[in-house]
């Protein structure tokens, strides 16, 4: 689903690389916590996998794409195979929490009446039923973190990514989104995380891979923080 | 649905920054009047130089002691010269009375000339009216001819006049191009930025380039077009006003314009005014948005 080839990726005017001859690999349906201190490179693998960066050198091949050759028009439709969650959220503040669903749908050319369906479903998933017509600034920080997943998966993407999206939010708070990061990976969604909360990697027990000034230290299968 | 989102996203911004718009509309909308007068004074100066070299002559006044050889062999010269249409000889008699018709509201003028006094010559009409230089140069020369006068020079200081305002309308017109480009470019940049969750959503789920693009190229082209639809309605005053009101005095010397003329710079006007509202506002969104 996912593999990186012997990465590197130097940004212009670093002294050394955020990624240092990295390969990982990522089967379709896993759970994978990136792990490591700020700066050490987690964010850059989410941008490579996002063809928001590409490397120096080696390949990175998502959804059995190569990213490292792919042109740029071919982003956008690239990306719709992709959902994305972030720390802060990322939700539009003049839409209610139907409407930041059914943009995402819309502008990728959905019609009103496939919003229709699929919108109140997927809201429902995330367990938002009733809170729809709610602005983002009258939900609670883990109920905009849920807008935001559901916003994320509403596509039905083969991979979500998660860039720290307990950062901004309570433990209590922070597990519930976990159980349902955990709930879409049970349908057979591929999730990678990247997160500095001990408490969560060490209670889920998945795969974790830790990062160390851009270099793979540790891959462990059911592992823990450290 | 798609289409109905864009449209209504074009208004949107056109109202959300509306003081820029109709700055924006506003330099567009002179900038292209200047095009279409410049447009207009060019097809109007080809026009009246038709006119104007059709029914222009070149005189050749003989000396007047001429004789009748050199007048023969002038003559003769004259038929065979293949740069002249028609040479018509014009007598003492004949000369005068061009004379008394031309001045016959100056008595005093009329007394004071004899017959006699006025010089023969030849009226010559010339295949193409601008190859005067070469028949002035071939004729003075020849014994008997005193002087060879041509018309078209004067007529050029006056078609010089217009090539220069026709000039003037077009620096102008750019000029305030450059300014309606700068306009559009900042609009443009403005709207961007005042989009900008949106634009980050949109890019993130996979929203295509142009889907993002269009409602902000759109929306340039929009105030193009309103723009040149204020230059036509400028255009059109200045007929109303300039051309068939302060200027109809001297409607015998400037061929005339014709509504179909001001109206056939529409196209081109909102042709321009769309295009360059278009390009600068795609090439704005390319380093702004990096889309």
């Amino acid at each position: 689903m996912i593999q990186l080839e012997q990465v590197t990726k130097t940004y212009p005017k670093a002294s050394r690389p955020s990624l240092d001859n990295v390969s990982v690999s990522i089967d379709k349906g896993e759970f994978v916590f990136f792990i490591g201190p700020s700066g050490s490179g987690k964010s850059t693998i989410i941008k490579m996998l996002l063809h928001e960066v590409t490397p120096n050198k080696g390949r990175v091949v998502v959804n059995g794409k190569d990213v490292t050759s792919m042109r740029s028009w071919k982003r956008p439709h690239f990306r719709r195979s992709i959902g994305c969650v972030f720390q802060d959220f990322r939700l539009l503040p003049n839409r209610t929490a139907y409407e930041n669903v059914a943009f995402a749908l819309e502008v990728i050319g959905k019609t009103k009446a496939v919003a229709r369906r699929v919108v109140p479903e997927v809201l429902e998933l995330v367990g938002l039923g009733g809170k729809e017509h709610r602005y983002p600034h009258e939900l609670s920080g883990g109920e905009q973190q849920r807008v935001a997943v559901a916003r994320a998966f509403v596509n039905r993407p083969l991979i979500l990514l998660a860039d720290e999206p307990t950062g901004n939010l309570d433990p209590d708070t922070s597990i519930e989104i976990m159980r349902l990061l955990d709930r879409i990976n049970r349908t057979g969604t591929t999730v990678v995380m990247v997160t500095h909360d001990s408490n969560i990697v060490n209670q889920m027990r998945r795969r974790v891979i830790e990062i160390e000034s851009g270099r793979i230290v540790r891959d462990q299968a059911r592992g823990v923080y450290g | 649905m798609r289409m109905k989102y864009v449209m209504s996203e074009v208004l949107v911004g056109l109202w959300r920054n509306v003081t820029m718009t109709i700055a924006m509309i506003i330099t567009m909308a002179v900038s292209l009047t200047m095009l279409g007068a410049s447009g207009l004074i060019y097809t109007k100066v080809a026009d009246m130089k038709q006119l104007y070299f059709e029914n222009i002559e070149v005189s050749i006044f003989l000396d007047a002691d001429v004789t009748d050889e050199q007048r023969s062999a002038l003559d003769a010269q004259l038929d065979a010269d293949p740069l002249i249409s028609q040479a018509t000889y014009v007598n003492k008699d004949e000369a005068f009375q061009r004379f008394q018709e031309m001045f016959r509201d100056s008595p005093d003028l009329l007394s004071a000339v004899k017959a006699d006094q006025l010089p023969e010559s030849y009226r010559l009409k010339l295949v193409n009216p601008e190859e005067y230089k070469t028949i002035s140069d071939q004729y003075t020369a020849v014994e008997g001819v005193d002087q060879v006068v041509d018309q078209s020079q004067v007529l050029d200081k006056i078609f010089n006049l217009f090539t220069a305002g026709q000039n003037i309308a077009l620096v102008a017109a750019i000029a305030m191009a450059v300014a309606a480009l700068l306009l559009v470019a900042n609009t443009i940049q403005v709207a961007a930025y005042s989009k900008r969750r949106e634009v980050a959503v949109m890019k993130l789920v996979g929203a295509s380039n142009w889907f993002i693009q269009a409602p902000f190229v759109l929306e340039a082209v929009v105030a193009g077009l309103i723009g040149s639809i204020l230059g036509l309605g400028a255009l059109v005053a200045l007929k109303i006003f300039l051309f068939d009101g302060a200027l109809s005095a001297l409607q015998g010397l400037f061929a005339p314009v014709s509504w179909g003329e001001v109206f056939l710079t529409f196209p081109v006007m909102a042709g321009v005014g769309g295009l360059i509202s278009a390009v600068t506002a795609w090439v704005t969104l390319r380093f702004y948005l990096r889309v």
